[in-house]
């Protein structure tokens, strides 16, 4: 292409040549297949709020109960994303680095949240925070469930995959000699872990952060049965797209479901940022 | 500083990695460790930063017993293979850690730090990439980022675990020299381990020679390559060949016939000698084979020669013969080592 | 030297190590973690299933709302993995086999449905095929029911595990290369010759890994099936929606008895994938399930 390039325009070409076939075919039932399942609904969504207009868009918004859900939904897994990092760190930290019985089986049940339906977490986290449940009891008289630290819960065992799962392959990459440089020039294994473990695991602990707090506000099965569902206090904004749909008013649906994906999108931008920089700046992810 | 090795030994799950091991290092002196992987070269290195324990053994720095200090308080410089650089921090940042993770009372306040690591980038000659990431810097540039930044802590002694290892040829070399000069602008007691003869060889102020986790030899450049004090050396080192000898009265016998050299010893031996220390010779107390191939190697050529051992496999050995009279393949020569050493069967 | 185990010596402290008691304090902690977070909700389900022992459990699970309800999960799944199956086999062949315009942003395209939460998955589709839309009172003239009806809720678990087989075999198809299938096309293998005895041999066990996710998630979806579905019992009700009903009528022994079968599921999925990763190291595409 270089070089034919002085002598004629270098003709646009949709891929390069290739011996392999099935190029259109695969391509053309991907790029149909998506359309149908996937860009067409979406696009559906969007094209409906574009018809509510701005005044009709912004007065969904006038709603206190739509802003405190939607409140509650970002508060709620901001906080759970929040102990994930810190939890999800310390427990890739273990499973990386120590050796004890029951490791992998320990690492194994790690990916259960991404396996369990969330309606039968949601019921299980419901029945066992609830103030008569085996540890909602141990709590009394503060309660857990049905309020919305019981959402936190809920959100907290949703997003622990996550933010494991993106730092733990960064951890096991860390090379030990980068360690015993820090011992010889003196650093303590605290200095080591703070100003040397840590900082190099940061990009990953940002993206798992983001992934965790990403899946939380969109989470709605784990959540509803210990959320209590009380408007203004614990009720989340995908359940109220779910009551809106049920009262049939769907420009309220469309709304908020349209704020919460654009919030998704913006999410995902900063997500590939992160990585983004990290990659030009330490080579890695 | 000077340090003293005393009977060391380390064993990884009962396999000795290195066997009652002990050495000398003088202030200021460039030592090598040289020895195939295994050898427990670096093994020992670790053991003086204090990046392992000894299981027995100690070591001193000077008149203090280190075998209890801790990495932290050994204070020595350690440059890792890989380097081993901090790639979430700039230059800058790696070379002036060792100053920042200081306890308080012993930290240098910010301005001197700084000032220390633009003079420390200046002496390696990175002087304006403060600010670079270790990822964007060649290979070379990274080691040198690293020994910068061991010294920074003035450490007692330098340690180089295969400083070269990582680099492509030509660099290897540039560095190499300028090592060399670096150690002798700053006069710090270096110790690097290397699996390369060259390097231990031009660079270093003595060798030391390890084989399975023990020390074959100690000395100069000269004296080890002149003068190998056992079979291992001298095949390690160097190119060399051995066939097994018997010397009676003073006499060297190869399969039962004088071959016209003298030993003072007696018994059985192997004679081992290099491709440069013979003479092709027309007597018949010589050694002599049939030419199997004849190659050309920088400023010499070398004939590989067999020796016919009675329906066994030959004996190999390779000679240099003149340049400008090549031996035809498949001729038969004669020649005596001019140097040579019988060691004795164990 | 660094993997060898180190002799253990009182006076010496491993410099890449935190000492005993930090340890212990750490494995702890995290293990507390779990057990409040992962192995008690686990556990609750079965010991609240089995509460009233196995008749009733088995009255619950033979019920015919439930038998109903685990029927059409698993016809959903049936439908839904398949699809996803072949997308995810042409979508890949596609991104890792060529280059060509726009790749990147194809690949972000795929991800989208991860991004969206459940509940939006299921509204697009009852915006697009609700009362209010063109779509919708159209096909109803025809008599086909989309919205809560069965190709509703087939069409809402498709979007919503839309990505899994793609994003398993998409890393690893691009790992492996071309050059196994140019050598078969060189030795005069067809096209389809070469997909199915060197490529699909290659990608097998991601493949599988992705099946096993997505039908997973196939069976267990709630939110988004839950818009679309009405939750008309014995007709569009999948376990996990009867699992809801149930729980809402406070008959705890028979939502949990549902929901131990799908928890069974989950580990067995589990168990599938930690065997296929410790075995051929399939799973690559990290935590972004």
């Amino acid at each position: 292409m270089t070089q034919t390039a002085t002598a004629s325009p270098a003709k646009w070409r949709l891929k390069q040549p290739s011996i392999i076939p099935g190029f259109g075919l695969t391509l053309g039932f991907s790029l149909a297949y998506l359309s149908l399942i996937i860009l067409i609904p979406v696009a559906g969504l969007l094209w409906r709020t574009a018809e509510l207009g701005w005044s009709g868009f912004f007065s969904v918004f006038a709603d206190r109960r739509t802003l405190d859900a939607l409140y509650i939904s970002f508060g709620t897994a901001f906080l759970a994303a929040l102990v994930n990092v810190v939890f999800g760190t310390i427990l890739a930290w273990v499973l990386t680095r120590y050796n004890f019985p029951g490791r992998q089986l320990v690492d194994a049940m790690v990916d259960l949240p991404f396996a369990l339906p969330t309606a039968v977490a949601g019921i299980a986290l419901a029945s066992l925070y609830a103030p008569n449940g085996w540890i909602g009891s141990l709590f009394m008289p503060f309660r857990i469930a049905f309020t919305p630290l019981g959402i936190v819960i809920a959100l907290v065992f949703i997003g622990l995959p996550f933010v494991v799962r993106t730092v733990q392959p960064i951890m096991e990459e860390i090379d030990r000699e980068v360690e015993e440089a820090a011992a010889t020039l003196g650093a303590n294994r605290f200095q080591t872990i703070l100003r040397v473990i840590l900082p190099g695991l940061t990009p990953a602990i940002l993206t798992g952060f983001a992934l965790a707090f990403a899946r939380g506000v969109g989470e709605y099965g784990s959540v509803i049965f210990i959320a209590g569902n009380i408007p203004y206090v614990s009720e989340i904004a995908p359940l109220l797209i779910v009551i809106r749909l049920e009262e049939f008013n769907y420009a309220g649906a469309t709304a908020i479901a349209t704020i919460m994906l654009l919030i998704s999108f913006l999410m995902l931008l900063v997500i590939n940022l992160i990585q983004a920089w990290s990659r030009r700046r330490y080579g890695n992810v | 500083m000077e340090v003293t090795i005393n009977n060391i030994r380390k064993e990884f799950e009962r396999f000795p990695a290195l066997n009652d091991v002990s050495l000398k290092i003088a202030s200021g002196e460039l030592i090598a460790l040289l020895g195939p992987s295994g050898s427990g070269k670096t093994t020992l290195l670790r053991l003086i930063a204090g990046l392992d324990f000894p299981t027995g053994g100690q070591i001193f720095f000077g008149d203090e017993d280190a075998s209890h200090h801790s990495v932290q308080e050994r204070n020595v410089g350690f440059v890792f293979q890989h380097y081993a650089l901090f790639r979430h921090m700039t230059v800058a940042e790696n070379i002036g850690f060792g100053l920042k993770v200081r306890p308080s009372s012993s930290r240098p306040p910010k301005s001197e730090i700084r000032r220390r690591v633009s003079d420390l980038l200046d002496m390696v000659q990175l002087g304006g990439l403060e600010k670079r990431y270790p990822n964007q810097l060649s290979g070379g540039q990274r080691q040198r980022v690293a020994l910068a930044r061991a010294m920074a802590i003035e450490p007692r002694i330098l340690l180089l675990d295969e400083p070269f290892g990582a680099l492509d040829a030509k660099v290897r070399k540039e560095l190499r020299r300028w090592l060399r000069e670096f150690h002798d602008r700053t006069g710090h007691t270096t110790v690097f381990v290397t699996h390369d003869q060259e390097e231990a060889l031009e660079l270093a102020d003595r060798v030391v020679v390890m084989s399975q986790g023990k020390i074959e030899q100690v000395g100069s450049a000269d004296d080890v390559y002149d003068r190998p004090g056992s079979p291992f050396v001298f095949s390690f080192i160097g190119e060399s060949s051995h066939l097994p000898v018997e010397v009676k009265e003073k006499t060297v016998f190869f399969q039962g016939q004088p071959i016209g050299i003298s030993e003072a010893a007696a018994g059985g031996g192997e004679l081992f000698f290099r491709p440069e220390d013979i003479s092709l010779v027309e007597a018949q107390d010589a050694l002599f084979g049939k030419v199997t191939a004849c190659r050309r190697l920088a400023g010499t050529r070398i004939a590989e020669i067999d020796i016919a051992n009675d329906g066994h496999a030959p004996y190999h050995v390779e000679v240099e013969v003149p340049l400008h009279a090549p031996v035809a393949l498949g001729s038969e020569v004669r020649f005596r080592p001019t140097r040579w050493k019988v060691f004795e069967n164990a | 030297m660094s993997d060898k185990a180190r002799t253990s010596n009182p006076a010496f402290r491993d410099p890449a190590d935190e000492g005993f008691a930090t340890k212990v304090a750490l494995l702890l902690l995290s293990l507390a973690f779990l057990i409040f977070f992962l192995f008690l909700p686990l556990l609750s389900v079965f010991v609240e299933a089995f509460r009233e022992g196995w008749g009733a459990y088995y009255e619950a699970l033979a019920e015919p709302d439930a038998a109903a309800a685990i029927r059409l999960t698993l016809l959903v799944a049936a439908i839904a993995v398949p699809l996803n199956l072949v997308f995810g086999l042409c979508a890949s062949w596609a991104i890792a086999k060529f280059e060509f315009k726009g790749k990147a942003f194809l690949i972000t395209l795929i991800d989208l449905p991860f991004s969206i939460s459940p509940v939006i998955s299921g509204l697009v589709y009852v915006l697009l095929f609700g009362s209010g839309s063109l779509l919708g009172p159209l096909l109803k003239s025809w008599g086909i029911e989309i919205l809560f009806a069965v190709p509703g809720i087939v069409l809402a678990t498709v979007f919503v595990t839309f990505p899994f087989v793609a994003r398993e075999l998409i890393p690893l198809m691009q790992d492996q290369g071309s050059g196994d299938e140019e050598a078969a096309l060189s030795l005069g293998a067809s096209g389809w010759q070469t997909f199915r005895f060197v490529t699909l041999p290659n990608i097998k066990w991601g493949l599988l890994y992705g099946v096993l996710l997505c039908n997973a998630r196939a069976m267990g979806e709630f939110g988004a099936v839950s818009v679309v579905s009405g939750r008309i019992r014995g007709l569009t009700n999948t376990m996990p929606l009867h699992v809801e009903i149930l729980y809402n009528e406070y008959n705890m022994v028979a939502a949990f008895a549902v929901a131990s079968l799908l928890a069974l599921l989950a580990l067995v999925t589990l168990a599938l994938k930690t065997l296929l990763e410790l075995r051929f190291g399939a799973g690559n595409a990290g935590g972004r399930h």
